[in-house]
């Protein structure tokens, strides 16, 4: 960098050359370059999938999302099923994951005595650190049979009218078992996400309701969650996500089967699963066009989520430090 | 009903009601804005609060307290910062129970039943023994449901309308907000919040309201009217309030208490009840030097 | 002494069923916190059970053999192996660009780009693994074939935006007094950055790197595609398809073979190992440097 000779002084040495030194213009180029890829990835994904599936786009057009069928004999591909599938796995583990969350997130905030609080939200979070392939290998070899010779049973027995308990799984592998994996990845998340809401509750609003005589309950329900309601609306929605996301585990015990059944205890497939499970084996060009195809579907979905949860949670930042 | 204090005082005739010389003429007791002499209105204590000490952990906030609040009168807490005049009247209604670490010993006494009594509900103490806050502290709902909510929770749905209205009419709101019940609380002013928060406590029908410095938050104006409001209510609540402003306490209390910190013998700076009496006595006729003190604004 | 009857404090019908409600609702709370724990306890503890008789010498020695005799030690080397080289691969990619970028982000950038490029690595975040998989697929192996460091480069992506919001994290911590200090001693912005500001962000750094590396150490999909036609000797090349922990536990676990079973909650057990070691370790550090943050104040 060139400095002013030393011999000069006064307002003349302070002059600059050009509006940046050569090492802010380079930090500033690198530094733009790399944050920039988050941004290029996101198109470039886009692109990439488009481009791979658009053959299978070409041929099938919007016809895929209401073709059933999945045969890779007849060339007739379709992502119906799977969409069937994805929405009854993520809705149900949504169902079954929204309460369990939100009461974890009261107990660690308002009713676990001070010393418990730490030690039960590390282990609630640790659940969120189990892998998603250990989880599965775990739905294969534990949970499925349990399914099969004690779950099922009991609720085929008691509930069997409904339609979605209505037949009786000689495999563990079935819509039900990934229900209960995908709730048991969901629930840290959105826990999680409700512990730092509830706590954000400023503590004079719940003092002006403990002092009108409400219970920790009513408190919690007349004030809590009112004012926590946008950020638990981004948190169920990016729970949602997460579990129409999950290929992994979901694929090691749906039993991968191109079905729409209405008993959970039929083996059925997610977009995602397919996906997973249908790339070692897929050998036309046909299919793997239309396995992007798939892809293009599950992106164009989590874009959605992401880009509305992001949206209300700082929509609700700005609202709270504003008012 | 005589006042416990260190000594029982002695009636006094209003002739002789003369400034101390030195005092500054702002106590004036022509000026105070007491009403007739407390000692003329018959008095019933609501509260009688024994030896009552309160500890954060192994630090007391206040010592050994012992006074009586009466019916239907304002009754102020003044001192210097730090004096446990917050934790004291958060005391009364049990507000201090979510504070770890938080014990008492004492007793206070609300008609005759311990509130700290094993067997005693907190929330229904808090039905019956109601707050506002220093900073107006509004729900983030509309208006009406602001007022509504305690009604709701207990259970109270028969004419919630009326009683809403009722409320805002009883904290001098209902002219000011009756067209705009369902807008957001929040967009009132300070003083219209804190009125509204009155206003949610009346609702509830309790019998006494406890004020912790409610009208430090809000500007000149917005103060009176709390003030105002004050006069008013002491008509059919007891009103205990915490306030910093001297001017303020000898404005609308018929009874004073003057709390200062004092060095304990185990060392620790705690909060104790100095003198109660009249508002006038106190600010006028002292009998405590450290009283005297306070109120001429030698210290504090 | 009082004038009025003693108020009702402890009776009353509603206040006994407001009560009974407020007991129940706290149950449900509790039972809940314990299911979650219960449900951890049980799936920690059937890895541990089942993967400690697998886990011996062998299983880290000996690669595997589907063709093996009963009684032929076979083990899992080369997926420890390929993980190994896999992982430190990505995080040597997603490191620098995600640091990078958390600088920019932080401290260069103009409020509305930082908004929007933040926002850009928040969708990123949320693209699900198999999609990225894909995406890599058709990127780079699409007739180009497999290999380890495009596997690397998939977890990379994942990992780059959990690196770079940790890392604007710790660099917004830094006060701007630090910043102000050293630009009025006449040091350029980008000495100033590097030379003051970085510094003090080291520890946290280290606390997000290795907690993105847990992270996407368990991460099976992004694999699928990009190195699972991996052979059973033990490699450190790059540029073949490596074997992998989690995709030896997705394939071992469909097999029928017991033997295999129990290798696969070998494997799940270095892998839970592995994760909360990371874990644990970052923690440590993140105490620590908050403890020296709070002491150099």
């Amino acid at each position: 960098m060139a400095v002013a000779p030393r011999s000069a002084t006064g307002p003349a040495a302070f002059k600059r050359r050009g509006r940046f030194r050569p090492g802010d213009t380079v930090l500033y180029v690198i530094t733009l370059a790399a944050a920039l890829s988050g941004l290029v990835l996101l198109v470039l994904i886009a692109r990439e999938l488009l481009t791979a599936a658009w053959p299978a786009m070409d041929r099938f057009g919007l016809d895929f999302l209401t073709t059933k069928a999945w045969d890779p004999n007849k060339k007739l591909f379709g992502a119906a099923s799977f969409i069937f599938g994805t929405a009854v796995t993520s809705i149900g583990a949504l169902l079954l994951a929204t309460p369990i969350s939100i009461a974890i997130a009261l107990f660690l905030t308002e009713l676990a005595p001070r010393g418990v609080r730490g030690a039960v939200g590390v282990l609630v979070d640790m659940l969120a650190a189990i892998p998603s392939v250990v989880l599965g290998l775990w739905g294969i070899l534990v949970l499925g049979p349990f399914i099969v010779n004690t779950l099922a049973p009991a609720l085929h027995g008691t509930l069997g009218f409904l339609p979605i308990f209505s037949t009786k799984p000689s495999v563990g592998s079935n819509v039900f078992a990934a229900i209960l994996i995908l709730t048991i990845m969901i629930v840290p998340i959105i826990s999680s996400i409700c512990r730092e809401l509830f706590l954000g509750v400023p503590q004079e609003l719940k003092d002006g309701a403990l002092a009108l005589g409400a219970t920790r309950w009513e408190v919690a329900r007349g004030v809590t969650f009112p004012y926590a309601r946008a950020g638990i609306a981004a948190a169920l929605i990016l729970g949602l996500g997460r579990a129409v996301g999950e290929a992994i585990a979901v694929s090691q015990v749906i039993g991968n089967n191109v079905a729409i059944h209405w008993s959970l205890f039929d083996a059925g497939d997610t977009l995602a699963s397919r996906i997973a499970g249908q790339y070692i084996g897929a050998d036309t060009k046909l299919q793997i066009n239309s396995l992007v195809y798939l892809a293009v579907i599950l992106l164009v979905f989590s874009l959605v989520v992401n880009v509305l949860a992001q949206i209300i949670v700082r929509r609700v930042a700005g609202r709270h430090s504003a008012a | 009903m005589s006042i416990s204090v260190q000594e029982p005082p002695e009636p006094r005739s209003t002739e002789e009601d003369r400034p101390r010389a030195g005092l500054p003429s702002a106590f004036d007791p022509s000026k105070l804005g007491a009403s007739a002499p407390a000692s003329t209105v018959a008095r019933e204590p609501v509260f009688n609060i024994e030896n009552l000490s309160a500890y954060y952990g192994a630090v007391p906030a206040v010592r050994e307290v012992t006074f009586d609040i009466h019916r239907r009168m304002v009754t102020a807490i003044i001192g210097p910062s730090g004096c446990g005049k917050s934790t004291f009247i958060r005391c009364l209604n049990r507000m201090n129970d979510g504070i770890p670490g938080f014990r008492t010993e004492g007793r206070i006494l609300y008609h005759d039943v311990d509130l700290q009594g094993s067997n005693i509900d907190a929330v229904s103490v808090r039905r019956r023994i109601g707050m506002v806050f220093q900073r107006p502290n509004p729900f983030p709902k509309s208006i009406f449901e602001n007022v509504a909510y305690g009604l709701r929770i207990l259970g109270l749905k028969d004419d919630l309308s009326g009683r809403v209205e009722e409320a805002l009419k009883r904290a001098a709101l209902w002219e000011e907000v009756k067209d705009r019940l369902k807008r957001s609380a929040l967009s009132l002013s300070g003083g219209q919040q804190q009125r509204l928060c009155i206003a949610r406590c009346l609702a509830i029908e309790p019998e006494v309201i406890l004020m912790d410095e409610p009208a430090s938050a809000l500007d000149p104006i917005a103060t009176t009217r709390i003030e105002d409001l004050m006069h008013e209510l002491k008509r059919d609540y007891t009103i205990v309030v915490v306030t910093h402003n001297m001017q303020q306490a000898a404005r609308v209390a018929d009874l004073t208490a003057f709390f200062s910190i004092e060095q304990g013998e185990e060392g620790h700076r705690a909060g104790v009840l100095v003198e109660y009496d009249d508002t006038s006595t106190i600010f006028t006729q002292p009998k405590d030097k450290r009283t005297e003190d306070y109120v001429t604004g030698r210290f504090g | 002494m009082s004038a009025r009857a003693a108020p009702d404090l402890f009776r009353s019908e509603r206040i006994r069923r407001r009560r009974a409600v407020n007991l129940f609702v706290e149950l449900l709370a509790t039972g809940a916190a314990l299911l979650a724990i219960a449900v951890l306890v049980i799936v920690v503890a059937s890895v541990a059970k089942r993967g400690a008789g697998a886990l011996n010498v062998d299983f880290f020695t000996k690669t595997p053999d589907f063709a093996a005799l009963p009684g032929q030690p076979t083990g899992a080397a080369n997926a420890i192996v390929g993980t190994a080289v896999i992982v430190g691969l990505a995080i040597l990619m997603a490191l620098p660009v995600g640091i990078l970028t958390a600088i920019y982000l932080n401290e260069l950038a103009p409020k509305r780009v930082a908004n929007l490029l933040t926002l850009a690595l928040d969708v990123l975040n949320g693209i699900p693994a198999i999609v990225l998989g894909i995406f890599v697929f058709v990127l780079l192996v699409n007739g180009h074939g497999q290999a380890a460091w495009k596997a690397s480069f998939a977890l990379a992506v994942l990992m780059l935006p959990l690196v770079a919001r940790t890392t604007q994290e710790v660099l917004a911590l830094v006060p701007d007094s630090l910043r102000e200090a050293s630009l009025a001693l006449g040091a350029a912005k980008w000495r100033t950055t590097l030379s003051v500001v970085l510094p003090q962000t080291l520890g946290g750094i280290v606390t997000g790197a290795t907690l993105a590396t847990a992270r996407i150490a368990g991460e099976t999909a992004p694999l699928l595609f990009t190195s699972s036609l991996a052979g059973n000797a033990v490699s450190y090349d790059p540029r073949e398809p490596l074997s992998s922990l989690p995709l030896f536990i997705y394939t071992s676990a469909e097999q029928a073979d017991p033997k295999l079973h129990e290798q696969a909650w070998a494997a799940a057990l270095v892998l839970i190992g592995f994760i909360l070691v990371a874990s644990l370790i970052a923690r440590a550090f993140a105490a620590r440097s908050r403890q020296r943050l709070a002491g150099e104040r």
